[in-house]
């Protein structure tokens, strides 16, 4: 009914340097209630994903729709697309003269036109929003005066208050402490199973993707190389090669799902060899390893990871 | 911020546009009394009870409705319509530096008007002199409307032909400051090449381009009335789109906003609201850019009620600058656009200095 169709998306950013591919015949199926998560390094193009799944990035070729629907979500009037999509973005630059409310009351936009007036129906939706994120008691406070944590809720709410069955996230942890991070996580993730919303996540951290996605896509120079469960791509030999640094997985030892664990030592452990042994949970004892960084601490130079936030 | 805060401020607000209507029909040359003024601006009813018995001499009366109520009127209309497009164009390119004249309006205007003016026919006499009366009286508005609009209209053109195709939202608000930067200062140039050449009146044209309200009675009123009310009446409408473009291009669409047609709406309405204001008073600095960032420390940044708070707070301020370009060297009349920047400057820069709240 939901389902959000991307069809080998493929677009272009022509910049000073000339013009170049964020993304390459990209193809998924976001089925409703689903939490997918996007991983990949900087630069691989999840937030172009994310821009182009909600329709306002231009398509090279390929298309973005709702599943059964005639027409790509590209092509719908903007008003009818946010009616299907809602987008919360990186908490950044927000405008701080807004109050809570009426930052969340934006959200029934699409719903306005230009000069509408709220009615009560909105104004039940936007209610409604505010107290799955918990900001009624913040709804006079400005956005300028909110912390970080309180400010990506507000971006929640606004994109709850739109009422669309698909949500899209850019990083929605990026910049936030631990306590907020697993709560806004949480948040997302009863979205999904309460709401029946299907969530499409652009992830940094592997853990996190691990304990909320029901499947992960890993993107890497703007293809996606793998799709599937958590448990199927989060794998040490994926991992290690895409991020060029050798990475460990191993059960967490609560929930049982993969626990990554990046590694970082010289060239000597960064076999896959290594990695095998994640089924057996055993953690990797290298004293050898270790004595030979500080020993040849030149030797790591090779594989630096600027891509581990 | 509660409702009831803001209906108070709204009331006060009315309240002194009231009065400053008022005062600014009451001051001049001849000082008529409150009374006299009341009684003739107000309607019948009201007028039996404030003031029976009250006779007025038809010189009164003349200068009462044939001189000062029209150039109050056309005065509050210029001051509405430039901190209403002010406010506008403020939410438009989230930036503060934003006044209505951004576009090039003013120096289009200004090209205009003295294109009309150093218009010479085949006499040597300059052609709105010959004209007779009536239309000579709307040649030089007129043609500075035409080169208000046409300067926007080639600024947004040139934007849109610099296609953006790099994805970085927001790109095409730079581009038309640009633009409009580039084609203001050619304008400008223009001007002053012409001006320099100019054997006619010099004076007439620099007081023109310094705010000075050359046409007197009812005519230019209603030759500017429709255009300002109208547009400014569209622009409190669109209070709510502005709200949306203030968390940027992106998001904008992403929360279901037609952005391109919004922003095209909003520039075609504050241009021919800032023209039309212009051409019948010349350019009058600060006001478009000050009254909105006043108007945002009484009341905050919802634009549904930052526009039609700076529409009558701009109304207050031109007024009561007019009375004092009208007074301060009575009985010389100082171009009002040299009394907003005099007083106005001042007064802006201390609240720079000490407001928190200064923002957008």
């Amino acid at each position: 009914m939901s389902d959000l169709v991307l069809d080998k998306v493929t677009v272009e950013y022509s910049g000073p340097e000339g013009r170049r591919l964020a993304l390459e015949g990209v193809s998924l199926t976001l089925s409703q209630g689903e939490v997918l998560a996007l991983l990949g390094p900087n630069g691989s193009g999840k937030t172009t994903l994310i821009r182009a799944a909600s329709g306002v990035l231009p398509l090279r070729e390929g298309c973005v729709r709702i599943a059964g629907a005639q027409k790509a979500l590209h092509d719908l009037p903007p008003a009818e697309r946010a009616r299907w999509v809602a987008v919360v973005p990186q908490a950044a630059h927000l405008p701080g003269g807004f109050s809570v409310l009426e930052a969340v009351l934006l959200g029934r936009t699409p719903y306005l036109g230009w000069t509408g007036r709220e009615t009560e129906k909105d104004l039940e939706q936007v209610r409604w929003a505010m107290e799955r994120t918990n900001l009624l008691e913040l709804a006079g406070r400005s956005l300028g005066t909110l912390s970080g944590g309180e400010q990506q809720r507000v971006l929640i709410a606004r994109a709850l208050a739109q009422g669309s069955p698909i949500l899209l996230f850019d990083e929605p942890t990026a910049h936030l402490d631990l306590r907020n991070q697993i709560e806004i996580l949480l948040l997302i993730a009863e979205m999904a199973r309460e709401e029946g919303k299907s969530v499409l996540i652009a992830l940094h951290d592997l853990n996190q993707a691990a304990r909320i996605a029901d499947r992960v896509a890993l993107l890497s120079h703007g293809r996606m190389v793998s799709l599937g469960s958590p448990r199927e791509v989060l794998t040490a030999e994926v991992l290690t090669r895409l991020y060029e640094i050798p990475v460990l997985v191993i059960p967490h030892p609560v929930r049982g799902s993969p626990l990554i664990v990046p590694d970082g030592a010289d060239s000597d452990s960064r076999m896959s060899g290594d990695a095998d042994r994640e089924g057996t949970g055993a953690r990797r004892e290298d004293p050898d390893a270790q004595a030979d960084q500080t020993l040849h601490p030149q030797g790591r130079s090779g594989h630096h990871a600027p891509d581990l936030g | 911020m509660a409702g009831g805060h803001a209906a108070r401020i709204y009331l006060l607000t009315a309240v002194a546009l009231a009065a400053a209507l008022v005062i600014s029909v009451a001051v001049g040359a001849v000082t008529i009394p409150i009374r006299e003024v009341l009684a003739l601006l107000l309607p019948g009813p009201f007028r039996g009870v404030l003031t029976p018995n009250l006779v007025i001499p038809a010189s009164i009366r003349t200068i009462v409705l044939e001189i000062r109520l029209p150039r109050t009127v056309l005065v509050a209309l210029v001051g509405a319509g430039l901190a209403g497009s002010g406010a506008a164009y403020q939410g438009l390119f989230r930036n503060p530096l934003a006044d209505p004249y951004l576009l090039g309006v003013a120096s289009g205007a200004g090209l205009g008007a003295v294109l009309a003016m150093s218009w010479e026919g085949p006499g040597g006499e300059p052609v709105f002199a010959r004209l007779g009366a009536s239309v000579g009286l709307y040649f030089v508005p007129a043609v500075a409307f035409a080169g208000a609009l046409v300067t926007v209209f080639l600024v947004y053109r040139i934007a849109r032909t610099r296609q953006d195709r790099s994805g970085v939202p927001d790109s095409h608000l730079s581009y038309l400051i640009l633009a409009g930067v580039a084609i203001g200062a050619f304008a400008s140039a223009a001007t002053s090449f012409l001006i320099l050449r100019f054997q006619g009146d010099l004076q007439r044209a620099i007081v023109w381009m310094l705010g000075g309200y050359a046409l007197g009675g009812w005519e230019p009123v209603w030759a500017s009335l429709p255009y300002i009310v109208v547009g400014l009446i569209a622009l409190s409408l669109l209070g709510r789109a502005l709200n949306v473009l203030q968390f940027g291009e992106e998001q904008a669409l992403q929360l279901g906003l037609d952005v391109r047609r919004a922003r095209l709406a909003i520039i075609v309405i504050a241009s021919l609201t800032t023209a039309a204001a212009v051409s019948f008073s010349g350019i009058i600095g600060f006001v478009g850019l000050a009254v909105p960032h006043l108007v945002r420390l009484l009341i905050g940044s919802d634009y549904r009620r930052l526009v039609p708070m700076s529409i009558l707070s701009g109304a207050i301020l031109l007024l009561l600058a007019d009375v004092l370009a009208r007074t301060l060297e009575a009985p010389q009349e100082i171009p009002v656009g040299v009394v907003t920047a005099l007083l106005g400057v001042p007064f802006f820069l201390y609240l720079l200095r000490t407001s928190t709240r200064l923002s957008v």
